[in-house]
């Protein structure tokens, strides 16, 4: 098995999405694969949100559109309840896609700057909704109250005429509209300026209690992702580091990557002491030819030989938590656990 | 190193306690199409050598249009600067661009947000280092190339020799913003502005980053602007920070000063808004009502008031003065200051006529009601 093991996963009749040896790659010039993301597995329980957190180029994006299938992965199954999408056919695909909505980073640019915000709701509503133009509405005015937006005063407004933070609420609402099963947010606060960035962390919080939502928030910012996500994974170049409950993830982080990123984070409070070492920067290993073994291995202080020539696997370090390598800095249990689907 | 920083002990006594820079009452005002963008609305702050000044504020408050004004790089047609900015006993807004010419690179420089932009991807980064240095300094080719080897060496890039070759593109993002601040050091600049140094990368080559930063700025005796929204890369790096709201400055303090008795209202929103590493998950933000101030009408009496929790109806119509506090270095703009008995009475009285701004504060809205009160306010 090439993956990273799925000693994390969860019974299947327990999950909503359930993601498989997921493997994307991206054939570029000279025969050249950019191994995007390598065997991940994870899964979601309904109505919760897991995080998806890691370095820049590390496969979160790529992770959020396979699950949509957009495109389709190299390999690996998505299981969304029983169906997999990926032996879907294109049209049917296309049906299930209402399920499934994205929100992206740049609210300004993934809204059509030609149409009124009252019809760029109502797209989705266009293809697979009530045809009626009335029932669209009323269905549009309750999701653009829903983020906060007078619906009445938007309607025949564009999205230019909207602050950045307004026009994120508004691609939520566009987002909202079909009661997607599954909402997948790629860094959707990370353009925002921070004063705008709690309103719509509060706000998501209280749609995803009102209706029920399961999410994927993916986002670069380990505080942001710690106060919105039940559980997080952390992914390095395309492999899945660790996957826990939030508060442990945080307070006992087992994998060194986890640790060497908890540690990096610029703390508001004087007070606190500060590592200043300074290290030489070797850059950072490329997706094209990823290290051997653990491939977080080139900037780990810990690695040592077994971690060049084996891939570590996820083992369990409590009911919640668990994490792929080979010297954890939490005891783990040392028989992985294989689950039967 | 081959390139002179200032030296603490070389200073004369009063060098050594004059600050090195002085900016008084200073404004930069764009005219648009639109009316005037009051960016910078009468800025007055000072920098001592060898420290550090963090700028901190939400976007459009006005943080690059100050450093680039202090530095005199806005030449768009449209700006209008006024106020004074004197940099080492020398009236710098007095100066012709010739004579800035000599100034930038040698006496101040500055490291930007996004490398790209300030790097040629097109031409080799060991070419672009090397032109930079013999323009300044005027030495030999040679002289040149081991001086910009040395500083690759000196920002931690390995094999400098052989990544003296590499065009932008072939580096990581971490070692493009190493050569800029390469290239910034590469004359020995007394002063160094820094404009989100590290916002554009991930926190593990930030931290790095913010590391060289900081010890470069030891072992040159080096003063230092570092502008950024983060208050944590500020917390732990800088001497002393200014708040920047509106093209103000609405507060300013010792660091540690500042974060321990934060007398603005917008300083205290600003640090209650961001999630913090340490609060158990969910936990409820609390949101800065409204939007940032529209720069052409800005709001009457104080910029905050129509977000401010504590807002009362003298802050309106009076624009509240830069005052100093009790504690030495300490200065704020309010009239109803956080953590003041007359704040307190303030937040009490809103609190009970529910203003949705205080009652979003204390998170006691939700966020439906939270966004509709910004509404309200904000238009
Ligand atoms: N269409 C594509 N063709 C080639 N390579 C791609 C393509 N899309 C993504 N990649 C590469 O796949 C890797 C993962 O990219 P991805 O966008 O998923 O990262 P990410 O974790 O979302 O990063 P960021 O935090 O910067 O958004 C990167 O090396 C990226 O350059
Ligand atoms: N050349 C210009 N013409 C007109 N307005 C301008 C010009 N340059 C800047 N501004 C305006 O001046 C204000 C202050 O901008 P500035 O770039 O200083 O903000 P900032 O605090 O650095 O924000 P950010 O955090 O987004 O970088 C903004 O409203 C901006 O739109
Ligand atoms: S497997 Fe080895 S190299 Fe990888 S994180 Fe663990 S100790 Fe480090
Ligand atoms: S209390 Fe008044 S003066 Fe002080 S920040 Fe609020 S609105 Fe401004
Ligand atoms: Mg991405
Ligand atoms: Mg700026």
């Amino acid at each position: 098995m090439a993956g990273s093991g799925k000693a994390h996963l969860r019974p299947s009749d327990e999950t909503l999405l359930r993601v498989e040896d997921l493997t994307v790659e991206f054939p570029v010039g000279g025969g050249d694969v950019v191994h995007a993301v390598s065997g991940i597995s994870f899964d979601i329980k309904r109505g919760e949100t897991l995080g998806l957190v890691g370095e820049s180029g590390c496969g979160k994006s790529t992770t959020g559109r396979a699950i949509l299938q957009l495109p389709r992965p190299t390999s690996g199954s998505v299981y969304l309840d029983d169906q997999n999408l990926a032996s879907l056919k294109d049209e049917e695909m296309r049906q299930k896609r209402t399920d499934l909505q994205m929100i992206f980073q740049d609210p300004v640019s993934s809204l059509n700057p030609r149409r009124a915000v009252g019809e760029i709701v109502a797209e989705p509503l266009e293809v697979w909704g009530p045809k009626d133009k009335g029932q669209q509405w009323d269905k549009v005015s309750v999701m653009l109250d829903a983020v906060g937006i007078d619906p009445d005063v938007a309607r025949f407004k564009h999205p230019h005429e909207f602050s950045g933070g307004q026009c994120q609420r508004i691609s939520i609402a566009r987002a909202l509209v079909m009661e997607p099963e599954l909402i997948i947010c790629d860094e959707p606060v990370s353009a925002l300026d921070v004063s705008v960035q709690a309103q719509i962390l509060n706000m998501l919080e209280e749609l995803k209690a009102k209706y029920g939502l399961t999410l994927v928030f993916i986002a670069h910012d380990l505080a942001v992702v710690k106060n919105i996500s039940d559980r997080v994974a952390v992914m390095y170049l395309g492999k899945m580091c660790e996957v826990s409950e939030s508060d442990e993830l945080y307070s006992n982080p087992a994998h060194p990557y986890t640790q060497l990123l908890l540690t990096s984070i610029p703390l508001p409070d004087p007070l606190v002491a500060i590592d200043r070492e300074l290290q030489v920067d070797e850059g950072l290993p490329s997706p094209i030819n990823p290290p051997s073994g653990c491939r977080f291995r080139t900037r780990c202080p810990y690695a040592d030989d077994i971690c060049s020539r084996v891939e570590p696997q996820m083992r369990r370090v409590t009911d919640d938590h668990f994490v792929a390598c080979h010297h954890p800095l939490i005891d783990v249990d040392e028989v992985e656990v294989t689950l039967n689907t | 190193m081959p390139t002179a920083g200032a030296d603490a002990t070389r200073l004369t006594r009063s060098e050594k306690t004059e600050p090195l820079l002085v900016v008084e009452d200073l404004k930069t005002y764009f005219q648009t199409p639109n009316g005037l963008v009051k960016a910078v609305d009468g800025v007055t702050l000072s920098v001592e050598r060898g420290k550090t000044l963090g700028v901190v504020g939400e976007s459009g408050s006005g943080k690059t249009v100050l450093s680039r004004s202090i530095m005199r790089l806005n030449t768009a047609g449209n700006v209008i600067t006024h106020g004074s900015v004197t940099y080492n006993g020398e009236d710098l807004l007095a100066k012709s661009p010739r004579q800035m010419r000599d100034i930038w690179g040698v006496e101040m420089a500055m490291v930007f947000q996004d490398p790209m932009t300030s790097l040629n991807p097109v031409v080799k980064v060991g070419r672009q280092m090397t032109e930079h240095i013999r323009h300044h300094l005027g030495v030999s080719k040679k002289d040149a190339r081991d001086t910009a080897v040395e500083l690759l060496r000196s920002v931690r890039i390995p094999e400098p020799e052989a990544r003296f070759d590499n065009y932008p593109h072939e580096m990581s993002g971490g070692m493009r913003q190493r050569v800029c601040i390469a290239i910034a050091l590469a004359c020995g600049p007394k002063m160094l502005f820094a404009d989100e140094p590290t916002t554009a990368l991930d926190v593990t080559v930030q931290h790095q980053i913010l590391n060289l930063l900081g010890q470069q700025q030891v072992d040159r005796f080096m003063t230092m602007i570092m502008v950024t929204h983060d208050l944590g890369v500020v917390a732990g790096r800088t001497d002393e920070i200014a708040v920047m709201y509106a093209g103000k400055v609405v507060e300013k303090a010792p660091t540690k000063q500042l974060f321990a008795d934060m007398r603005h209202p917008y300083t205290e929103a600003l640090l209650r808004s961001i999630p913090k590493i340490d609060d158990p998950k969910h936990t409820k933000l609390s949101a800065i009502s409204g939007r940032p101030p529209d720069l052409i009408n800005p709001p009457s009496g104080c910029a905050f008031s129509p977000r401010c929790p504590y807002a009362q109806p003298q802050c309106f119509t009076d624009t509240p003065p830069l005052g100093a506090a009790p504690t030495p270095g300490h200065q704020y703009a309010c009239w109803f200051p956080v953590g003041s008995p007359e704040g307190k009475d303030a937040w009490d009285k809103n609190l009970e006529a529910k203003r949705p701004q205080t009652m979003a504060a204390a998170g006691l809205v939700n966020a439906t009601e939270e966004l509709a009160a910004g509404a309200v306010v904000g238009g």
